[in-house]
């Protein structure tokens, strides 16, 4: 498309995307730092996770303020007013996705104390998954790429696949033995929280897929998170 | 496995659907006008190129493109006002009531009477504020003094001027600010009872609180009369159109909802153009 008639307004949409992308790459350092720091039971890699999550916060203040103030001296139409409502959108979900990281965080930090349980591959997986899904949704905002963004957008149910298996890993952990407790039951929240985390990696894919086209994804995105029917009984 | 929405928290549809919804709904689809396959020549100069469009039933129709894209050109045809200038003709079909408005035949005092046009800098007539109102009245009508000061105190009224020139209707239209002086050219143009108000810029010439005062006035309008209204101003469009028409170059590029022409076009040109990227 060609630039705006106004410099201005042309670099500042330009800055837009600049704090969206800077915001995506901090977003997917902490889940993969988090990862990391659970996987190699390093509680220092994991504070600095819990410390440096301000920093997401703070970006998506400064996201917000932008936003509103082109809002209000713009009044931005079409393709631009799409992007600087996806931007407010996107900043929430990368947010979101920097609280379930520091979490996990705080919870690596718990699990160096207890005895380790299974192997932890699963989790690595995941986050691998997920980081590739959030890195792949920031990249078609980059580049108005809406069949990368419904690619991403479809593609979320190997993530649920291994969080249900770790589901069942954990509670046939804390069946053989009630010591596993505390720490399968913090792993289970980990994995939950990198079950969320691809699920806003592909909010944001369907939020550049508004921004890039215009219209809305209708159809039921595709979901295989079955632990919500889980039912386990204790062994007779 | 389709609902485990509430587990995962996952949004499923769009948050952006509400809007696009609405928009489409808000389209009357009883036309009012509609233009067909219509040419427009100064001359040897093609200035509307197969333009069709529908004016819906007491909707606002904003029209919107770059200068000489032809959009006050399609006004000046809806009521004939073209037919002052040899040299300029059009061909094509704008049918209104069932009648081709366009065709050599067709009187144009009565068309004008169902076709009001207020333009781009208020012309009131060097008279009192009551005689700009009853002169045109009295071009197509006869009423006794009783009637026609109903006629002058209703068009006034529903302008929105009524009560700030019920005490000095004797006095000269000139000593009017020139938000009212619009105003009461939309009374004289409403006094009539047309049917169709075209606005060619209506608020060009005015302060932006004069402005919002005519654009709710439309909006009031609407109610009764179709509405077209060419404009430069494209947050005015989206403010006050229900559909939005995008002239370039003589061709009708675009039409639609106003919501979704200012969020999601389906046009390149229109993109470019309501963005700021035109060129």
């Amino acid at each position: 498309m060609p630039a705006h008639t106004i410099r201005s307004y042309e670099e500042e949409l330009k800055r837009l995307r600049d704090m969206i992308v800077r915001m995506g790459g901090l977003a997917e350092r902490q889940v993969a730092d988090a990862t990391e720091a659970l996987v190699r039971r390093d509680t220092e890699l994991a504070t600095e996770v819990v410390q440096r999550d301000a920093e997401l916060d703070a970006m998506e203040r400064q996201v917000d303020g932008f936003c509103v103030r082109l809002l209000a001296l713009r009044q931005p139409v079409a393709s631009d007013l799409r992007l600087i409502i996806a931007a407010l959108k996107i900043a929430h979900d990368l947010e979101r996705i920097g609280d379930y990281a520091r979490n996990a965080a705080k919870r690596s930090i718990v699990l160096a104390e207890q005895p380790a349980i299974g192997s932890l591959n699963g989790f690595q997986r995941m986050a691998r998954l997920v980081q590739e899904n959030l890195k792949g949704a920031i990249d078609a905002l980059v580049h108005d790429d809406s069949e990368k963004a419904d690619e991403i957008w479809a593609a979320d149910e190997p993530v649920d696949d291994i969080y249900n298996g770790i589901f069942r890993e954990m509670l046939t952990f804390m069946m053989e033995d009630p010591r596993n407790i505390t720490a399968a039951t913090h792993l289970l929240f980990v994995a939950k929280n990198l079950e969320r985390i691809g699920d806003h990696a592909t909010n944001i894919a369907e939020t550049v897929h508004f921004a890039v086209r215009g219209d809305v994804l209708e159809e039921e995105r595709p979901k295989g998170d079955t632990s919500a029917y889980a039912v386990v009984r204790p062994p007779e | 496995m389709s609902s485990t929405t509430a587990e995962t928290g996952a949004r499923t549809t769009g948050s952006f659907g509400g809007m696009q919804a609405r928009s489409e709904a808000a389209i009357n689809t009883i036309s009012r006008i509609s233009i067909r396959n219509l040419d427009f020549y100064y001359g040897d100069l093609k200035a509307l190129k197969g333009v069709s469009l529908e004016l819906p039933d007491r909707q606002v129709t904003g029209m919107i493109g770059p200068s000489g894209c032809g959009k006050s050109t399609l006004l000046r045809v809806l009521n004939r006002m073209y037919s002052l200038y040899p040299g300029q003709r059009a061909e094509g079909e704008v049918i209104m009531d069932g009648r081709n408005i366009i065709a050599p035949d067709v009187d144009l005092n009565e068309l004008r009477a169902k076709v009001g046009m207020v333009f781009q800098k208020p012309t009131p007539f060097p008279m009192t504020i009551y005689e700009n109102i009853a002169f045109g009245v009295r071009l197509h009508e006869r009423l006794s003094k009783a009637q026609m000061d109903e006629r002058v105190e209703w068009a006034l009224s529903r302008a929105a001027i009524w009560d700030e020139v019920k005490d000095r209707l004797q006095r000269s239209a000139l000593g009017l600010s020139g938000g009212q002086q619009q105003r009461l050219c939309i009374a004289r143009t409403i006094a009539v009872r047309p049917e169709v108000i075209l606005f060619d810029e209506p608020t060009s010439a005015l302060d932006p609180i004069s402005t919002l005062k005519i654009e709710e006035l439309i909006d009031e309008l609407k109610r009764d009369f179709t509405i077209c209204i060419v404009t430069h101003n494209m947050q005015q469009a989206a403010r006050c159109a229900d559909q939005v028409a995008f002239f370039y170059l003589g061709e009708l590029v675009e039409v639609a909802p106003a919501a979704q022409l200012f969020t999601a076009p389906r046009e390149q040109r229109t993109q470019e153009y309501i963005t700021g990227r035109f060129g």
